[in-house]
């Protein structure tokens, strides 16, 4: 660690970046400092709006549009004063000796050009390597990474590969001129955290054999504390605190850090099923299949009751949100049925009742996109309470009303405004909002918290939890997220491959033994501990996590012995 | 690749319906047509007697169904009849005329696709500056001006002025290709300038419109220079609507000539088509019309199997 300490490789300091909204320029970076290290890693942390990607990008000397660098800042990376410098002499410094990686390697890769052509471009721009040289060191680098098929993997193009290995191709292709410095954006964010494990294994390696230095940049404390050397807390353009990682986890000094370390301190006492009860709804040996494509849906039997929260989790892919789209009638299975209160309920939505359509609401994952951007709250809520309870006039404004004061949001501030004024979390309160002014009886919530940040999140989990316990809904929640699960489920479905691979109340769900593709969910989700990724890694072995442990899993397992089924 | 010949196989299946569907349309269109065809024919002069002979010779005393399915069968083996002024077959017509019409689309074609490409691509680059700005006025400037009027501003400097090209573009027997690419360059340069504008504009709106994607801000982060970023990463994610754009410009490139045609007096196919309404040459309208039907589903074809072929997800499935 001594060692690595010496020489000084990117100094930052005042940084300050405005950004251009509604016709002026607004602070987004307010004054940071940091210095990093050759070979040292730094933990970028905060909560979305933080300001982490921006100092990241900073960090290239790249200003995102819209954005710009305030005179005065200082950016210094190994000795070349990039505010002052000009543009070409920048643009020689990225990819050859600082890289970036992105959040979402899907997105990142151009779809238009093979892989492999894609990370022999800089190599090949700043003529480091012939061709036939630069190919060879990706299959090499592909190795490193333990991507498979490592000589082959690079001829196909980014939509033929997978998410998890499509960020190890990215780290690759990052490291393709050896730069000194890597900024990591969120790059374990989109995945699931089976394949995060195996994605954050391959580039905790290959910075250490290197000994590249590098900005790790996320909102998750456990991910990064197995990441970094150093953590630096951001919040609102500022810096809160910075300290070894031990340091930091340990002994946080500020409270807004502590805030942020005591995650979850919410969880809901579990309600257990009523005895001799009609399920409302029982979905019966259901299979279904989008048209013309495989069987997504596979013999997917299970029951919701009144006033009770079932859990469904598992990886992207493994059926969840289509199990929703079943109950909800958007896609009729090709077979087996779902019940409502003991009777069959139409297969196509467009066969259902008004009075069987209230029942059944969603609220969706991005807030964003679900709401109209060109329609007023005030109409977004109402027209659902006109559709279904026929209201009116006075009447209408009074349910509105009424909902907002469900919500907790002042009827009087928000009855008039229009989405695109509001918070993300406030969006997310509008949906919800939405939802209940059908007067339903049970709701879809499709990952409704995983767009949020922690707090934030936590807010919406208890807003959830109290309507639950005032109007006895039932909720049907969608997620990845083990520890959501733990803050509010009832019961737990683990799905994989589209089917049910274990069932029961939470308890008994986490409480060994489980169904093994249960066991690797969750075992798989990061701890605070540092050294939770190389125990881990100790004890399963490197090539038994992440895709490859999950592929090994057949759904027709037994559930081990003892567990609740 | 067994998928792509399976679409354009349904593809052309779709167009072949459609074209029936249009030439239902344009038969009973031209029915419509007010006034008798053989009044016209034999003038105000004619007796009843010679009118009627006429009619049943024409099979005009038919009901309007058996006189279609009749076309329909000879249409099918491309014999549209024959004209009902000159006598001579429809396809002895127009066929020459078609061919030149062709001629002068490919021409500016040629000159039109790539000079877009590369002026849009260009001003995609150097977007916001007066080079972007300039090229949006003058290429405006071109496509709002009525052809007609661009063709005689042509003429009066290239011809009359400056006397480098012919203002009439006949065609005569065994002249030379050079002669020929000479004689027709005003009429082209007219549809380059009134196609231009659409292609270029789309070309800069589709690159643009890409921009912001994550993988340009990662060429970018790579260091690809400005140039490259927009050659190499956009561009090629850009083509779809781009070859729409183009293959509808070339449709009416074919099918909206006439009033360059009657500008530079060139023997094209809407010469032909405007002088056969005129003269209720009923089966050479109706071979003009399937003709131009049958180009605009063709393109739009080569259309969709374009933006196919361009797209690597649609190429190289799973």
């Amino acid at each position: 660690m001594a060692s690595k300490k010496k020489e000084v490789l990117l100094k930052i300091a005042d940084l300050k970046i405005e950004g251009y909204s509604d016709e002026t320029w607004v602070p987004i970076i307010k004054g940071v400092d940091l210095t990093l290290h050759r070979g040292e890693v730094m933990g970028l942390i905060g909560e979305s709006g933080a300001g982490k990607s921006t100092i990241g990008a900073a960090a290239m000397g790249y200003a995102r549009d819209g954005t710009r660098i305030v005179e005065g800042s200082k950016i210094e990376f190994d000795g070349m004063e990039l505010t002052t410098a000009s543009e070409s002499e920048k643009r020689a410094l990225r990819g050859s000796r600082i890289a970036y990686v992105a959040q979402s390697a899907a997105a990142s890769f151009n779809p238009a050009h093979k892989i492999i052509d894609q990370h022999t471009e800089a190599p090949l721009h700043y003529r480091i390597q012939k061709r036939m040289e630069a190919q060879e060191d990706a299959m090499d680098l592909y190795e490193r990474l333990r991507l498979p098929n490592p000589k082959e993997i690079g001829f196909r193009y980014p939509h033929q590969v997978s998410g998890g290995q499509l960020q190890r191709a990215m780290t690759a292709m990052a490291m393709s001129c050896r730069p000194d410095l890597i900024i990591f954006d969120e790059p374990t964010t989109a995945l699931d955290v089976t394949t995060q494990i195996e994605v954050l294994a391959a580039i905790r390696d290959i910075v250490d054999q290197f000994n590249t230095a590098a900005l790790y940049i996320t909102h998750d404390l456990a991910v990064v504390a197995q990441m970094a050397d150093t953590i630096k807390v951001l919040l609102k353009g500022n810096e809160v605190e910075e300290a070894s990682t031990e340091e930091m986890l340990n002994n946080p000094k500020e409270d807004y850090t502590k805030s942020l370390w005591a995650v979850r301190s919410f969880e809901s006492p579990q309600r257990h099923r009523p005895k001799d009860a009609t399920p409302l709804i029982s979905v019966k040996n259901v299979d279904a299949a989008y048209t013309g494509g495989p069987k997504i849906l596979d013999d997917v039997s299970f029951d919701i009751y009144e006033g009770m929260t079932v859990a469904v989790v598992g990886e992207s892919g493994s059926g969840k949100s289509t199990t929703a789209r079943v109950i909800t009638g958007l896609l009729p299975p090709s077979k087996g049925e779902v019940l409502f209160r003991g009777d069959p309920f139409p297969p196509d939505y467009r066969s259902r009742t008004k009075d069987q359509l209230r029942q059944c609401q969603m609220i969706y994952q991005m807030a964003d996109t679900a709401l109209n951007p060109k329609v007023k709250i005030s109409e977004i809520i109402g027209r659902p309470a006109q559709f279904y309870s026929g209201l009116k006039g006075a009447d209408l404004k009074n349910r509105v009303d009424e909902i907002l004061d469900l919500i907790e949001l002042d009827p009087s501030k928000f009855y008039n405004r229009y989405p695109s004024e509001l918070s993300g979390g406030q969006k997310q309160r509008i949906g919800i909002a939405r939802a209940l002014a059908a007067e339903p009886t049970f709701i879809v919530c499709d990952e409704v918290t995983s767009a949020l940040d922690q707090l934030v999140a936590e807010g919406i989990l208890r807003l959830l939890d109290r309507l639950q316990n005032e109007l006895n809904l039932a909720y049907m929640f969608i997620t990845h997220d083990l520890a959501t699960v733990r803050s509010i489920a009832d019961e737990v479905i683990v799905m994989q491959q589209g089917r049910v691979v274990e069932q029961g109340p939470k308890d008994d769900m986490f409480t060994p033994p489980h169904h093994p593709y249960t066991d690797l969910l969750l075992s798989s989700v990061p701890e605070m501990d540092p050294n939770w990724l190389t125990t881990l890694l100790e004890e399963r072995g490197v090539d038994n996590v992440g895709d490859a442990a999950a592929a090994k899993i057949d759904p027709n397992d037994p559930k081990v012995q003892g567990t609740n089924a | 690749m067994g998928d792509i010949a399976r679409l354009v196989g349904q593809r052309l299946g779709l167009g072949l319906i459609i074209l029936l569907v249009i030439s239902v349309i344009i038969f009973f269109m031209v029915e419509l047509l007010p006034g008798d065809i053989a009044q016209a024919v034999l003038g105000q002069g004619a007796t009843e007697e010679n009118l009627a002979a006429l009619r049943k010779e024409m099979g005009l005393d038919q009901p309007a169904i058996v006189r279609y399915l009749a076309w329909l069968k000879d249409a099918v083996t491309f014999d549209f009849g024959s004209s009902i002024v000159t006598k001579t077959p429809v396809t002895e017509i127009i066929g020459e005329r078609f061919m030149n019409t062709l001629f002068l689309a490919a021409y500016a074609a040629v000159i039109a696709v790539p000079v877009a490409i590369v002026l849009g691509v260009l001003v995609a680059l150097l977007r916001n500056s007066i080079f972007d700005r300039v090229a949006n006025v003058a290429t405006l400037t071109s496509i709002s001006s009525p052809e007609f009027f661009l063709g005689y501003i042509l003429i009066l400097y290239f011809s009359v002025k400056w006397g480098m090209f012919p203002a009439i573009s006949s065609l005569s027997e065994g002249m030379s290709f050079g002669e020929l690419l000479n004689r027709t360059f005003l009429p082209a340069l007219t549809l380059v300038l009134v196609v231009v504008a659409h292609m270029m504009r789309m070309t800069r709106a589709a690159i643009i419109n890409l921009l912001a994607s994550p993988y340009i801000e990662m060429a970018r982060l790579k260091g690809t220079p400005p140039w490259k970023v927009i050659v190499r990463h956009a561009l090629p994610n850009a083509w779809a609507p781009i070859i729409n754009v183009v293959a509808l410009n070339l449709a009416y490139l074919i099918t909206g000539v006439v009033l360059v045609e009657v500008v530079f007096v060139y023997p094209g196919i809407g010469q032909a088509l405007v002088d056969a309404v005129s003269k209720r040459d009923f089966p050479v309208v109706q071979a003009c019309c399937l003709i131009f039907a049958a180009t605009f589903i063709l393109l739009n074809l080569a259309a969709d199997v374009g933006a196919i072929l361009t797209n690597p997800r649609l190429r190289h499935p799973k």
